[in-house]
């Protein structure tokens, strides 16, 4: 047990080591100034050249969202027509068949929004075209997507007022030359060196000790799982995604996976203190982010260590904890731990199966999705972060009677809407999507789609309000992850969630954006006494606060409902 | 609105050359040194292939190492796990009835030494592992079905034990696979 508890730890440890460096480093790379990978303009400059962009036009908010939804439509497009006719392209060895459009369009939705929300079976559902050419390019884009927002805010709020906020194919060109790709190399060969496949060969087949026939599907597997982890997207190659022993084959891999789907989203707060140049402020947020984590983390452990209640009463030793749809490679804590990062940050990607963790554990994980903003996705977490603070700016204003200023800008009405908006759409399409799966399982349950809705559900009771909600939540805040036992690939599923995906992707980034374009042109005001400082730790706590009650006030009837009544039932039996 | 459309248009033409052809190609050609070339480290017996060493496999036969419960038994062209929650009353059952399988093929197994790896499916339906307690507990059958003293097997298990990273980080645990490739060869001797 206690080289499990260390072995989370070092890993924490080499994440911080890792990320507050680079988020300096990113900092000076979105600020044009001198780093050592300046060695790559001549490429940047190669893609400039090609793609007909002139690197030094200023864009305002508007531009820049404008430019943001081009890309991201014209995405959409080739990638629903390349999934649905995988079948008749190259590079499938294994003659998978091509998707239908119903899941063509949530799988597609689903990647470009850096969600990962996977209602089809790699080994069956994808060509290794389409795992390369759709689902890792996606990843590697949808990534330098929300990086590439993240810094037009970091912009609006560098200079006391401006309207120009840098050119987003800039920014967008530099997430994946400076930092995407380059990481994604050398994390891809460490990968690659503990066992992960590289090659492009189809199924493999051996006769096992006892004399079965066994079929092996394969792929170029690591260059992938970097990108999807660096990325914090987390679609995974196989099935069961980073639990299968080909996609994370030992501790080593589990480290690498892990450090890498955090050092984007900690390393982005650096970057925006450094960049603004308030590092204190960077300081706070990490520090509230962090006890958020932790304070989800701490309960998750436990709760797994602890193990099975149920089977504890069979008399058998859960020395272990609870193993249900765990490996034994990563241990208990290992998996604990994993279980919380992946789903504060958007990755979504497993190293164990979320539907058979205990009933606090599953609540914890909801909830980190509820809340999405304690470290958060590849430069969305922060952008989900500032909207809190924009309500807490708001609410602290009025508390002691001051005007609301966030960096010496007014914050006013039109700015408070947005955010309160942005705020609230969160627990509004999750709470709307459950609500609209229990009605139609309840009013419907012979509806004739590819799965029926008296079938959806993999588990009676409480826990199966709780796949529901769990699925609602995951697509909402773009995680990805699963309670996998839900009946997901029909018609009611891969529709409802990719609308879902669509609306908690693109609102909580234009939200944001858009208020940061409109504080910034405002006129500064310097600070005085009368000034509400927003870098302290009172403001931090006051943050944290805002995010607590939102999510606990909107969210605790739905959690009752699911994991607690679980948790009571099997607490009392 | 028209300019940014030739710009995406053109961009993503030039990053699916240099994400899709030009990165992948370069770790498949740099993974292509590592052990397994690229395809998977397999072990292999008599000279012939049985299996690779990350993915688990079935084994039933009570001379060898049982592994964990898979869900898909262990089906390397298509992973799973059960997905069952820790209420449902079916699934414990299941378990319930693992219990008395390995008490049945264990007869000098107590109860409360099973460890719950051995009764509960892995996530992946492919765990290459299980747990040292999960191997202890059937040592003396196999000693007994091999006709090999206990202390013996004992050892092998012991040799087979795979410690912690650097002896610091994660868990002990054991590889079926090899330790059952082991054990034959101990037969042979």
């Amino acid at each position: 047990m206690n080289t499990e508890l260390l072995g989370i730890i070092a890993t924490y440890a080499i994440t911080l080591l890792i990320a507050i460096p680079l988020g300096i480093y990113l900092a000076k790379v979105f600020a044009g100034e001198k780093v050592w990978t300046d060695f790559l303009k001549p490429l940047e400059k190669v893609i400039y050249k090609l793609s007909g962009i002139n690197s030094n036009e200023e864009m305002n908010w508007k531009q820049h969202m404008k430019a943001l939804i081009t890309i991201n439509l014209l995405w959409l497009v080739y990638g629903f027509f390349v999934l649905i006719f995988q079948h008749k392209l190259p590079l499938n060895p294994d003659g998978n068949l091509g998707m239908s459009p119903d899941l063509s369009f949530n799988t597609v939705i689903s990647f470009v929004v850096n969600c990962n929300l996977q209602h089809y079976s790699g080994e069956t559902g994808l060509t290794y075209f389409t795992q390369q050419f759709v689902i890792m390019f996606l990843q590697f884009v949808s990534a330098a997507t929300g990086i590439a927002a993240a810094v037009v805010l970091f912009k609006a709020f560098r200079d006391k007022t401006t309207t120009q906020l840098g050119n987003f194919w800039v920014f967008f060109i530099k997430s994946i030359t400076r930092l995407l790709l380059p990481l994604s190399i050398v994390i891809a060969i460490v990968l690659a060196f503990n066992g992960i496949p590289t090659s492009y060969e189809g199924k493999d087949q051996f006769i096992s000790m006892e004399g079965d026939t066994v079929n092996v599907s394969r792929g170029p597997v690591a260059a992938m799982v970097a990108i999807k982890h660096l990325g914090t997207n987390g679609g995974g190659w196989f099935g069961v995604n980073s639990a299968h022993p080909l996609e994370n084959p030992n501790y080593i891999t589990y480290m690498v996976e892990m450090i890498a789907q955090v050092i984007i989203p900690i390393a982005m707060i650096f970057a925006f203190g450094w960049f603004i140049r308030r590092k204190k402020m960077a300081y706070v947020i990490f520090g509230i982010m962090t006890l958020g984590m932790f304070l989800l983390l701490v309960p998750t452990v436990i709760s797994e260590v602890r193990g099975n209640p149920a089977i504890e009463k069979m008399g058998i030793s859960q020395a272990t904890g609870a193993m249900e749809g765990k490996e034994i490679r990563f241990g208990t804590i290992g998996t604990a731990y994993w279980s919380t990062v992946t789903t504060i940050i958007s990755t979504g990607s497993v190293n164990s199966m979320h539907d058979s963790t205990m009933p606090l554990t599953g609540m914890l994980q909801m909830l980190a999705m509820m809340m999405n903003c304690f470290y958060g996705g590849c430069g969305v977490g922060l952008l989900n972060y500032f909207v809190f603070i924009i309500i807490a700016v708001f609410i602290s204003g009025l508390m002691v009677g001051r005007t609301p200023e966030f960096l010496g800008h007014k914050v006013e009405a039109r700015e408070v809407k947005i955010a309160s908006i942005i705020a609230l759409l969160h627990p509004f399409i999750i709470l709307v999507g459950t609500a609209l799966a229990a009605y139609t399982i309840t009013y419907y349950p012979d509806a004739n789609w590819a799965v029926k809705p008296s079938s959806w559900l993999n588990n009676p009771g409480f826990h199966g309000f709780s796949e529901m909600l769990y699925e609602n939540t995951s697509a909402a805040a773009n995680n990805g992850s699963g309670f996998e036992g839900l009946g997901d690939n029909n018609m009611f599923w891969n529709v409802v969630t990719g609308f879902i995906l669509i609306l908690g992707r693109f609102l909580p980034i234009i939200g944001p954006v858009a208020i940061a374009g409109l504080l910034g042109a405002k006129k500064y005001i310097p600070e005085s006494n009368g000034t509400l400082k927003t870098d302290t730790l009172t403001f931090g706590v006051m943050t944290f606060v805002v995010i607590v009650i939102i999510t606990a006030l909107a969210f605790f009837p739905a959690l009752t409902l699911g994991p607690l009544a679980e948790y009571f039932t099997l607490a009392k039996s | 609105m028209k300019k940014y459309i030739i710009q995406s248009l053109r961009l993503t033409a030039v990053l699916l050359v240099l994400l899709c052809i030009i990165y992948p190609l370069f770790i498949a050609f740099t993974g292509g040194f590592s052990k397994g070339n690229g395809g998977g480290e397999k072990i292999m017996k008599e000279g012939k292939v049985v299996g690779y060493a990350a993915l688990g496999q079935s084994f039933t036969k009570p001379e060898y190492f049982w592994s964990r419960p898979s869900a898909v038994d262990y089906n390397a062209a298509g992973s799973g796990g059960s997905n069952k929650g820790p209420s449902n009353e079916e699934y414990l059952k299941q378990v319930a009835d693992r219990i008395d399988t390995l008490l049945k093929y264990n007869p000098t197994l107590k109860k409360a030494d099973i460890p719950a790896d051995m009764v509960t499916a892995s996530g992946s339906g492919l765990d290459p592992n299980i747990s040292v307690q999960g191997a202890e507990i059937q040592i003396s059958r196999i000693a007994a079905y091999r006709k090999l003293d206990e202390n013996i097997v004992k050892d092998l298990v012991a040799k087979n034990t795979e410690t912690p990273l650097l002896g610091l980080f994660g868990p002990t645990k054991i590889n079926v696979l090899k330790l059952n490739v082991a054990l034959d060869e101990l037969n042979k001797k």
